[in-house]
C-alpha cells in the first residue's frame, strides 16, 4: 500500500516541479524585454530634446545635431507606403472573404501567405531591381535610390497583414448583413462599403495599425531602395533617410557622438511603435460594431 | 377578378443537381396575402427567394422558366430592379448594427447614395414607420441604433425598411418564426393592414399562422406545388390528399 | 396606392399628403440612379478580381526576377557555388558555403535555444492560464517582443550582450571576440520566441476537454495530462509554430548582421564570428560592382526565398489542417 502511496506522492510532486518549472520559463521571456527597454531608455532619455528632434544630423566631430530628418523620412515613406498597401489590401482582403472557394481565390491566397513570408531583404532586392536599377521609358535614365522605391518595398510588406486581417474580419460578419442590402436593392459595392466595411472596422483599421507598426522599424528593405540621406529631404524621388536606416548606421559607426544619435533615435523609434500596438488594442475594443 | 401581380409559369430550380422547385405554376393576385406552407426541404423558401432573384446569390444555384412580375419577367431584368420592386424581410431580422433606426429605414436610399432632402427624408421614415405600427414606440429615439429594440420591433423595422423603398410586392420569409407569440401577433395584424398597399406573400412553416393571416395559401411539397386555393376553401375542403394529411398533422 | 385612412393609427395623417404625390416620380428617381450604380457595381467587381489577380503577379514576378538576376551566377558557378568554401570577391572566387552554414547554424542554435521558453508560454497560456490579468500580462510580452524592431535588438545586442559574452569567452578561455555566431544565436532566439509561443498558445487551447477530462477521471495529474494528452494532440500544431519560427530565424538581416562579425571564412566554433545569407547581402550588396558577384548574392537570395516560402506554406498548411479537425 505505502509504495503506491509514495509513488502516487511523487507523481503528484512531479507535477508541481512541472508546473513551477514552465512558469519559470514562461516569465523568463520578460527578462529581455525589461533588459531592452530599460537600456534604451536610460541611454536615451537623456539625448532627446528640442534640438534632438528639429536638426540634422552634424558631420563627424561637431556636437549636437539632431534626427529631423529621419523622422520626416520615416513618416514620409511610411505614409507613401500605407497609401499603396491599404487600398489594395482591404479590396483585396474583401475579394478574399466574399469568394471563398473561387480557383482565383486559392491563389490569391497563397500568393498572400507567400508574400508573407518573403525574408525583408529579399524584398529590398527585387524593388531594386524593379524601380532602382531599371532606365525609365521617358528619361532613359534609371530613377535610383527613393523613397517612393522604399514605399513600394514596405507596402509589400505590409499588404499580407492588411489582408489577412481584412479577410478574417469580414468573414466573421453574419451572411445576413449582406443579404439585408442586397434585398433592398443596394448595388454590390455599396453593401460592402456602406454594410459590411462599416460593421468590420475595428478588425479592418487594428489590421492597418498593426503593418504600420511592423514596417515603421524595418531597415532592411530600405536598404537598396530609399537608402538613407544624411540631409532632409522631402521630394519621394530621392534617396530618404528613415529612423531605422538611421539608427544602423549610426550604431555601427565608430563615433560615440552617432552613437548617442542612435540611442535617442531608438528610444523614439521604441515609443512609436509601442504607442501604435496599444492603439490596436483600444481601437479593437472601441470601434466594435455590436452584432 | 383580381389582376395578377405575380405569376410563374414551369418554374424550376436547382441547388447544383439538386432539383428543388418542380415546375411551379401560380399566380398571385394583387394586394392578397398569400401564404406558402409545406413541411421543411419543400422548396417553399427556395421559391420565395427566387421571385426577388436572391437564390441566385447562392453559389451553384440556378433556376429556369418565367417568373413574372406585371408583365415583366423578372430574369430579364437587372436584379437591382426586381429588388427595388419587390422588398423582402428575413426569418431573423436583421437591422444594419452600425446604423440608427432613422438611417436604417432609408437605408435603401441612403446607402445606395442617394441624396434627399431632409424633409423628404423625414416623411419617409415617419410613414414607413407608421405603416409599420412602430412609429409611436421609437419616434422619440430614432437616433439610437436599430439592435437594441426588442426582437418584435426589430422585425417590423425591418418591414418599414422594406416598405421606405415603395415596393410593389413584399415577400416574407418565415417573418415570426424567431419571435415571441406577443410580437408574432402584432406583426399578423400588421399583414391586415400592409395588404391595403401591397401585395404579400408570405412562406410560413406555421399552419394555424397560415390560416390566420392570408387570402390564399399555396401548400408545396417536395418541390412541387401541391394546391393553391382560397385559404378558407383549402383547410375546410383541400382538394389533393397530400395537403389533408399535412393538415391534420400526419405529417409537418 | 394610398388611399384609406388607417383606423389604427389615428396619427397617420400624411395619409392625406400622399394622395398628391405622384410615387412614379420617386421611383423614377431611384431607377436612374440605379442604372449608374450598375455600371459602377461591374467595375468594382471587376477590380476586386484584378487586385487579387495582382498578388499572384506579385509573386510570380518576385521569383521570376530573382531566377533572371541569379543567372550569371548560375551559369558561371553552377551547383560547385554551394559547396565553395570560399568567399573572395576580390579574386572572383564565390562559394556560399559559410553563408550556408552561418544561417543554418544560427537558426538553428536560435530555435534550440528559444522552443523550451515558446512550449513554456503555450502550455502556461493555453493550459495553467488561458484568462487573467497574468495571462493578459504575458499575451502583452509576448506582443511587444514581437514587436521590436531588428534593428533595436541588433543595437542593444552590440552595446549590451556583445559585451557580455565576451566576458563569459574570457572566463572560459575562448577568443573573446564577444560577437559571433552564438551572440548572433542569442539574439535570433529571443526574437522568435513569440512565433512558435503565439501558436503553440492557440492549438494548446484547442485541445478538446473532453479528452483531458478523460485522463484526469483515470487519475492523472496535472503535469502527466499535459504530457501525455495535450502535447501528443497539439503535436502538429507546435511543430508548425517551430516551423514559422524558423522561418523567421531564417530570414533575420539587422540583428543578425550587427552581432555576427561579417566574417566571409566558415566558423571554427560557435564562437566564432561568421556570417548569414541574408548578412552577407546586407553588407556586400552595394559594393558588388562585378555581374557574377552581384548574381551570386542574389543566387543566395534566391535560395533563401525558396527555403523561407516553403517552411511557411508547410507551417500554414499544417495549420489549417489543424484548425479544420
Amino acid at each position: 500500500m505505502s509504495k503506491t502511496d509514495a509513488h502516487i506522492k511523487w507523481r503528484i510532486a512531479k507535477s508541481g516541479a512541472a508546473k513551477t518549472i514552465i512558469i519559470i520559463l514562461a516569465f523568463a521571456c520578460v527578462i529581455p524585454l525589461l533588459a531592452i527597454f530599460f537600456y534604451i531608455i536610460k541611454e536615451g532619455i537623456t539625448k532627446i530634446n528640442w534640438h534632438f528632434i528639429v536638426n540634422l544630423p552634424k558631420p563627424v566631430g561637431e556636437t549636437g545635431g539632431g534626427i529631423a530628418n529621419a523622422l520626416v523620412g520615416s513618416l514620409l515613406i511610411v505614409l507613401c507606403a500605407s497609401v499603396i498597401a491599404i487600398p489594395l489590401g482591404i479590396l483585396c482582403g474583401i475579394y478574399l472573404s466574399e469568394n471563398r472557394s473561387t480557383k482565383l481565390a486559392y491563389y490569391s491566397r497563397l500568393a498572400v501567405d507567400i508574400m508573407q513570408g518573403v525574408p525583408s531583404i529579399v524584398v529590398g532586392i527585387i524593388i531594386y531591381f524593379w524601380l532602382v536599377k531599371p532606365a525609365l521609358p521617358f528619361t532613359g535614365k534609371p530613377l535610383g535610390f527613393s523613397a517612393l522605391s522604399g514605399s513600394a518595398a514596405l507596402a509589400i510588406m505590409m499588404m499580407p497583414i492588411i489582408i489577412r486581417s481584412t479577410e478574417e474580419t469580414l468573414k466573421l460578419l453574419p451572411d445576413s448583413l449582406r443579404e439585408a442590402g442586397l434585398a433592398l436593392g443596394l448595388p454590390y459595392h455599396k453593401v460592402v462599403m456602406r454594410i459590411l466595411l462599416p460593421c468590420g472596422i475595428s478588425g479592418v483599421l487594428s489590421g492597418v495599425i498593426l503593418s504600420v507598426a511592423r514596417v515603421a522599424g524595418e531597415t532592411a528593405p530600405l536598404l537598396f531602395t530609399a537608402f538613407g540621406n544624411p540631409y532632409m529631404n522631402t521630394n519621394i524621388l530621392k534617396p530618404m533617410q528613415s529612423l531605422p536606416l538611421l539608427i544602423f548606421n549610426y550604431a555601427t559607426s565608430p563615433y560615440d557622438d552617432w552613437h548617442d544619435l542612435a540611442w535617442g533615435a531608438s528610444l523614439i523609434l521604441l515609443l512609436w511603435v509601442l504607442i501604435l500596438n496599444i492603439s490596436t488594442k483600444l481601437i479593437t475594443r472601441k470601434w466594435r460594431v455590436q452584432l | 377578378m383580381e389582376s395578377s401581380i405575380v405569376n410563374s409559369s414551369g418554374f424550376n430550380a436547382w441547388f447544383g443537381e439538386n432539383h428543388v422547385v418542380k415546375n411551379v405554376n401560380i399566380s398571385i393576385p394583387k394586394n392578397n396575402v398569400v401564404a406558402v406552407m409545406g413541411p421543411s426541404g419543400c422548396g417553399k423558401t427556395t421559391f420565395l427567394r427566387c421571385i426577388n432573384r436572391m437564390h441566385e446569390l447562392i453559389p451553384g444555384a440556378r433556376s429556369e422558366g418565367k417568373m413574372m412580375l406585371n408583365n415583366e419577367d423578372v430574369y430579364e431584368m437587372h436584379p437591382i430592379f426586381v429588388r427595388l420592386k419587390i422588398g423582402m424581410v428575413f426569418q431573423r431580422p436583421n437591422p444594419f448594427p452600425n446604423l440608427s433606426i432613422y438611417d436604417n429605414v432609408i437605408a435603401g436610399y441612403k446607402l445606395n447614395g442617394m441624396k434627399l432632402p431632409k424633409a423628404e427624408k423625414d416623411e419617409i421614415v415617419e410613414k414607413s414607420l407608421s405603416r409599420a405600427a412602430l412609429w409611436k414606440e421609437v419616434k422619440d429615439s430614432l437616433h439610437k441604433k436599430g439592435t437594441f429594440l426588442s426582437g418584435g420591433q426589430q422585425q417590423r423595422l425591418c418591414i418599414a425598411r422594406a416598405i421606405a423603398m415603395e415596393p410593389e410586392v413584399l415577400l416574407f420569409d418565415e417573418p415570426t418564426s424567431a419571435l415571441d407569440p406577443i410580437s408574432t401577433s402584432s406583426i399578423e395584424e400588421l399583414f391586415h393592414e400592409l395588404k391595403k398597399n401591397y401585395t404579400l406573400i408570405i412562406v410560413t412553416h406555421n399552419m394555424q399562422q397560415a390560416a390566420r393571416v392570408s387570402d390564399k395559401t399555396a401548400f408545396f411539397y417536395v418541390g412541387e406545388l401541391v394546391e393553391y386555393d382560397d385559404t378558407k376553401l383549402m383547410f375546410t375542403n383541400p382538394k389533393d390528399v397530400r395537403t389533408q394529411n399535412y393538415i391534420t398533422g400526419r405529417f409537418s | 396606392m394610398d388611399n384609406n385612412q388607417s383606423n389604427i393609427y389615428p396619427q397617420n395623417v400624411f395619409a392625406g399628403k400622399y394622395l398628391n404625390k405622384s410615387l412614379t416620380v420617386k421611383a423614377a428617381k431611384t431607377a436612374k440612379h440605379s442604372n449608374k450604380q450598375i455600371r459602377v457595381e461591374k467595375v468594382f467587381k471587376q477590380a476586386l478580381v484584378l487586385i487579387a489577380l495582382s498578388m499572384v503577379i506579385i509573386v510570380l514576378s518576385i521569383f521570376f526576377t530573382l531566377v533572371v538576376q541569379s543567372l550569371p551566377s548560375i551559369k558561371a558557378l553552377g551547383w560547385k557555388f554551394l559547396g565553395g568554401k570560399t568567399w573572395d570577391p576580390v579574386n572572383n572566387v564565390f562559394g556560399a558555403y559559410p553563408f550556408l552554414i552561418g544561417t543554418l547554424i544560427t537558426s538553428f542554435l536560435a530555435l534550440v535555444i528559444s522552443v523550451p521558453f515558446s512550449f513554456a508560454i503555450a502550455i502556461f497560456l493555453g493550459e495553467y492560464y488561458p484568462k487573467g490579468w497574468l495571462s493578459e500580462l504575458l499575451k502583452n510580452v509576448i506582443e511587444l517582443i514581437a514587436a521590436i524592431p531588428s534593428v533595436i535588438y541588433g543595437f542593444w545586442g552590440v552595446f549590451v550582450l556583445v559585451p557580455i559574452v565576451r566576458d563569459l569567452e574570457t572566463k572560459f578561455g575562448i577568443l573573446p571576440y564577444g560577437i559571433g555566431i552564438f551572440t548572433a544565436s542569442l539574439i535570433l532566439a529571443v526574437m522568435i520566441v513569440p512565433y512558435a509561443a503565439s501558436l503553440g498558445r492557440e492549438v494548446v487551447r484547442m485541445v478538446p476537454s473532453a479528452l483531458k477530462e478523460g485522463a484526469y477521471s483515470l487519475g492523472a495529474t496535472r503535469f502527466e495530462v499535459i504530457k501525455n494528452v495535450v502535447v501528443p494532440y497539439a503535436k502538429s500544431g507546435l511543430f508548425a509554430g517551430i516551423l514559422l519560427s524558423l522561418g523567421r530565424a531564417l530570414g533575420e538581416t539587422m540583428a543578425v548582421t550587427m552581432v555576427i562579425g561579417n566574417s566571409p571564412l566558415i566558423p571554427d566554433s560557435i564562437f566564432a564570428p561568421g556570417h548569414t545569407m541574408a548578412s552577407v547581402i546586407a553588407n556586400e550588396f552595394t559594393e558588388a560592382a562585378d555581374t557574377v558577384y552581384l548574381s551570386s548574392l542574389i543566387e543566395m537570395g534566391l535560395l533563401l526565398f525558396l527555403v523561407t516560402v516553403v517552411i511557411n506554406v508547410i507551417g500554414k498548411r499544417i495549420i489549417k489542417r489543424f484548425t479544420n479537425e
